[in-house]
């Protein structure tokens, strides 16, 4: 018994699959194991190679094998079958190896099927333009695909490609009110599988000599800020990050106990901002120094840290305030202070020696502005500085004298401890760049920066960054300009040509309108946008209702003018309401019951001039139309295009 | 006049039917449109039916039609008194050979003229309407072909003339066209009073076919291409007969294939390769009205009705 889904494949339905299959697989290949995508990619070239010789397809004997060595190669990688990277890569190996087995019209639904469904795991890696503009292309062709599988071999497969665009415009108004109207869910998915965020870096929480400057080769952007005001001077914009108060020798990290809370007295008028941060999976923001207003569901730290109460694992917006001139924590915690004056025994005595030498007879004050003497005097500020030995401040400051903004950091620090100053290490940016095009100031990992903070009596504690020091381009004009030439700076950073510069503020403009607008539209903005609508207060049963009216009006719109549009399907007949629209334009009116050989009659009455162009157009449409050949549209087409 | 237009014409194109309508237009004035719907119902090959007072060229037109197509003519005068047998023919006994002969009747003609057919009784009525069904005659237990083409062209006057029996339904279905010659017009009229009569010049006409060459001509004219938006517009005609208040009933299925073949012969005798609205609008009246009862009165449909469904329905 043979049931239409068993039918043998027409052999030129196959490419469509083939394009199908290498169309929803091919951006998952980037970031797939290599091997992964290797054997993917063979078994699509055989599946193509089978095709084109017309040869048989493999056996069981040898797919499930390939099954199984897939399978076991997945779980060796991924130590799971399940979750987003195994269970995608599973995904793909299936469709790759479906393409082994293309028999029947059943196996050819069942990549249009799989096809459908691998186009949705590619927003679980990336929601970017490219990847929207490459997945409306894929959907168009699986569309296009399942047409091709319904609508035989005889058409062109133009016509496929069109009527799945059709198609796919008329999904349109779906897919905006779907987007617009569909409870939105704050947070992250429920159930999206737990390895979903690997991978988002950003700032460490604990330092050592390399970890920033490792980080400032990646051009990513960590955020993005948009003030209310003008834009602050940029040797202001210090974005404070995880503070560190405790050093081991080679790594410095936050001291995990609790801190009093801050005393902060702002001293200039606080500066309004928004900025979206992008996933660094940590419990913390970026906020200009010193934070005034806090988003919800956020708490400042004893350090200044704005702390979230959870991970930070997607884009996220936030509104925020800071003074840029403050006093903090004038009186502080004895404990505190102890605290940051802690070096661990026996180590660096060079140090140790240079700063007991400089508090004889100087102010604290005095101590440090003999450090940044000492940083500015022959020092060089460099991403490859050599290594340090196990005395890693002696080493740097007496021998290598090179450095990058950690070591800078981690140096004066250990002279002001050692001088007998609290002193302790704040990670974070530094600067950022302006994009004239959005008003957006964008700060990237490689703007990451760490810097020190000491306190001083009566004042606090204060910012100093030595790195100001050594290479004050680095703060006042940005990276790029503080190294030598021939650093490893990304590309992005380093061209400094101008054109460049302004294609890629209008691409990441562009990027940023994408990212706030659409993709930053949460359930806040639904909100705002339904109260808009007058459905304030909205529960999500009433956005369901809203959903399915709108839906339902759209159905109904779109079926009435289907139907109103149908007659007008046939080209032929089009060009024939186009020579009557034509024709009513000049005050001719055609009786819908009148002949086009009536109405010739009458055009030769009433409008003598038009009868001899409507007469051809009369003659094309009835051969065109009623006669026993398709070749005449042509001719009636040149036929209503004299008549005008 | 028709209209000049350049629409592709009919390889081979008949032009022995150009010399009928137009040898026939001489003898019958001012009717050109009938004469082509009689034309192109022969070359449908269907009967004829022409309905009109007594005087108006009924007879003149079927007689013109035989002689210009070469047909072997016969006529029957319908009366109260006439029997089937008098259409079909008898059997005679002859003595010499002791055997029964057929005499074949008049109805053995490749064109029968059945004169005032409404006259006769409905018994013999329908050995005729039989005959022209079947193309066959029983008579006697035996079974005759009647000879190929056979057209009938029947003549009726108007039914509210006293002593007539008007045909059912069922036996007007049976002709494909009816028509009504009505009065010439003003110089068409004049022209036939000064030459003094045309039943002389029938006479004298020349057959311009021959019986052989017709049936090929028929099967040309049924060939005639009909695109799908036509037959939509046939469909959509006959379904708007059923559903127009204007009619007791609608048209047959039977009635839509002949308005179709109706149709075909028109477009082709015109020279086209395809059938045209133009065509099945042409035809309409001929072919529905006598098919069609009017609300009104029960008789035939008016023609007001027919132009009224014509504007009733928009062309695919």
């Amino acid at each position: 018994m043979s049931t239409p889904a068993r039918e043998a494949l027409d052999r030129h339905a196959t490419p469509w699959l083939f394009a199908t299959a290498l169309a929803t697989t091919a951006p998952h290949f980037i970031h797939q194991p290599p091997w992964l995508s290797v054997l993917t990619g063979a078994m699509l070239l055989w599946a193509v190679w089978l095709w084109w010789k017309d040869r048989r397809l493999p056996g069981r004997w040898i797919l499930i094998p390939l099954v199984g060595a897939g399978s076991a190669g997945i779980l060796l990688e991924f130590h799971t079958l399940f979750g987003r990277d195994a269970g995608v890569a599973m995904l793909v190996m299936f469709m790759t190896m479906k393409l082994l087995e293309l028999k029947s019209r059943r196996d050819a639904m069942v990549i249009v099927t799989l096809g459908y469904f691998l186009l949705l795991t590619h927003y679980l890696y990336s929601q970017s333009i490219p990847t929207g503009i490459w997945l409306l292309a894929a959907m168009w062709l699986v569309t296009a695909t399942l047409i091709r599988l319904h609508g035989g071999p005889t058409s062109q497969p133009r016509d496929f490609l069109r009527y799945a665009g059709v198609l796919c415009l008329q999904a349109i108004p779906f897919m905006l009110v779907l987007y617009l109207l569909f409870p939105r869910i704050s947070g992250p998915l429920w159930g999206l599988p737990s390895d979903a965020y690997a991978g988002k870096t950003g700032l460490s929480d604990t330092m050592t000599p390399g970890s920033i400057a490792q980080l400032v080769q990646n051009a990513d952007i960590a955020f993005r800020v948009r003030f209310d005001g003008p834009l602050p001077p940029k040797q202001k914009l210090y974005w404070r990050g995880p503070v560190m108060e405790q050093f081991d020798g080679t790594t410095w990290q936050p001291y995990k106990g609790r801190h009093p809370a801050p005393q902060l007295d702002s001293m200039s008028p606080p500066i309004a901002y928004e900025t979206t941060l992008e996933a660094h999976n940590q419990r913390w923001l970026l906020a200009l120094d010193a934070p005034g207003n806090l988003p919800a569901e956020t708490s400042l730290s004893g350090t200044l840290t704005v702390n979230t109460a959870n991970a930070i694992n997607e884009r996220q917006r936030f509104r925020l305030s800071a003074s840029l001139d403050y006093r903090f924590n004038a009186s502080e915690d004895p404990l505190v202070l102890r605290r940051n004056l802690v070096l661990p025994a026996n180590s660096n005595p060079q140090t140790r020696a240079l700063a007991a030498q400089w508090r004889v007879g100087n102010t604290p004050e005095g101590v440090i502005s003999k450090a940044l003497g000492l940083f500015a005097a022959d020092f060089t500020y460099t991403l490859y500085p050599p290594l340090l030995g196990r005395h890693s401040v002696d080493d740097f400051l007496f021998r290598s004298k090179r450095g990058f903004c950690e070591h800078y950091a981690a140096a004066f620090v250990t002279l002001m401890r050692a001088a007998d100053i609290p002193a302790r290490v704040v990670g974070g940016y530094q600067g950022g760049e302006f994009n004239p095009l959005d008003q957006y100031l964008v700060v990237r990992q490689s703007d990451a920066h760490a810097w020190a903070e000491v306190w001083l009596d009566g004042k606090g504690w204060v910012r100093v960054d030595p790195t100001a020091a050594v290479s004050p381009d680095r703060i006042e004009t940005g990276i790029a300009n503080a190294l030598a030439f021939g650093e490893p700076l990304p590309m992005l950073i380093q061209i400094r040509a101008d054109w460049i510069r302004t294609l890629r503020y209008r691409w990441e403009a562009i990027n940023n309108a994408w990212n706030q607008n659409i993709l930053g539209y949460d359930p806040q903005r639904q909100r705002e946008l339904l109260a808009r609508l007058g459905l304030a207060d909205t529960d999500w049963r009433s956005l369901v209702i809203a959903l399915g009216g709108t839906c339902g009006l759209l159905v109904a719109g779109l079926m009435a003018w289907t139907l109103y549009k149908r007659p007008e399907r046939d080209p032929v007949v089009r060009l024939w309401h186009k020579a009557l629209r034509q024709l009513a334009r000049r005050k001719v009116d055609c009786a819908p019951w009148e002949t086009p050989l009536d109405l010739a009659r009458r055009v030769r009455e009433q409008r003598p001039e038009l009868a001899e162009p409507f007469q051809r157009v009369v003659d094309a449409y009835l051969v065109a139309r009623y006669g026993n050949t398709d070749e005449h549209l042509k001719t009636l087409r040149d036929a209503v295009a004299q008549l005008r | 006049m028709m209209f000049k237009s350049t629409l592709s014409g009919l390889a081979g194109r008949p032009r022995a039917f150009d010399g009928v309508l137009e040898q026939a237009g001489r003898i019958i004035l001012g009717k050109d449109h009938e004469i082509r719907l009689a034309i192109a119902c022969l070359l449908a090959n269907g009967h004829l039916l022409i309905e009109d007072l007594p005087g108006m060229g009924k007879t003149t037109l079927a007689h013109t039609l035989a002689r210009l197509l070469g047909l072997q003519f016969s006529r029957i005068q319908f009366t109260s008194d006439l029997l089937p047998a008098d259409i079909t023919g008898v059997s005679v006994f002859e003595r010499d050979r002791s055997e029964f002969r057929f005499l074949p009747g008049p109805v053995f003609a490749q064109l029968v003229l059945a004169d005032e057919i409404n006259r006769a009784t409905p018994k013999t009525q329908s050995a005729l309407l039989e005959a022209m069904e079947e193309g066959q005659v029983t008579a006697e237990g035996q079974t005759r072909l009647l000879p190929t083409p056979f057209f009938v062209i029947a003549t009726q006057n108007p039914a509210h003339q006293i002593g007539t029996f008007p045909l059912p339904e069922s036996q007007l279905d049976r002709f494909l066209m009816r028509l009504e010659l009505g009065y010439p017009d003003r110089t068409a009229e004049r022209a036939l009073l000064a030459a003094g009569g045309q039943r002389r010049r029938v006479e004298e006409l020349m057959p311009l076919l021959t019986p052989d060459e017709l049936p090929p001509l028929q099967q040309e004219a049924s060939a005639i291409h009909t695109a799908a938006p036509l037959i939509d517009y046939v469909q959509a005609l006959v379904e708007a007969t059923r559903q127009n208040p204007a009619f007791q009933h609608g048209l047959s299925p039977r009635a839509g294939l002949a308005l179709l073949a109706a149709a075909r012969a028109w477009a082709w005798l015109a020279g086209r390769d395809m059938v045209l609205p133009d065509d099945v609008q042409a035809v309409l009246p001929a072919v529905a009205r006598h098919r069609l009862r009017s609300a009104q009165g029960g008789g035939y449909a008016l023609p007001e009705d027919i132009a009224a469904l014509i504007r009733s329905v928009a062309i695919p």
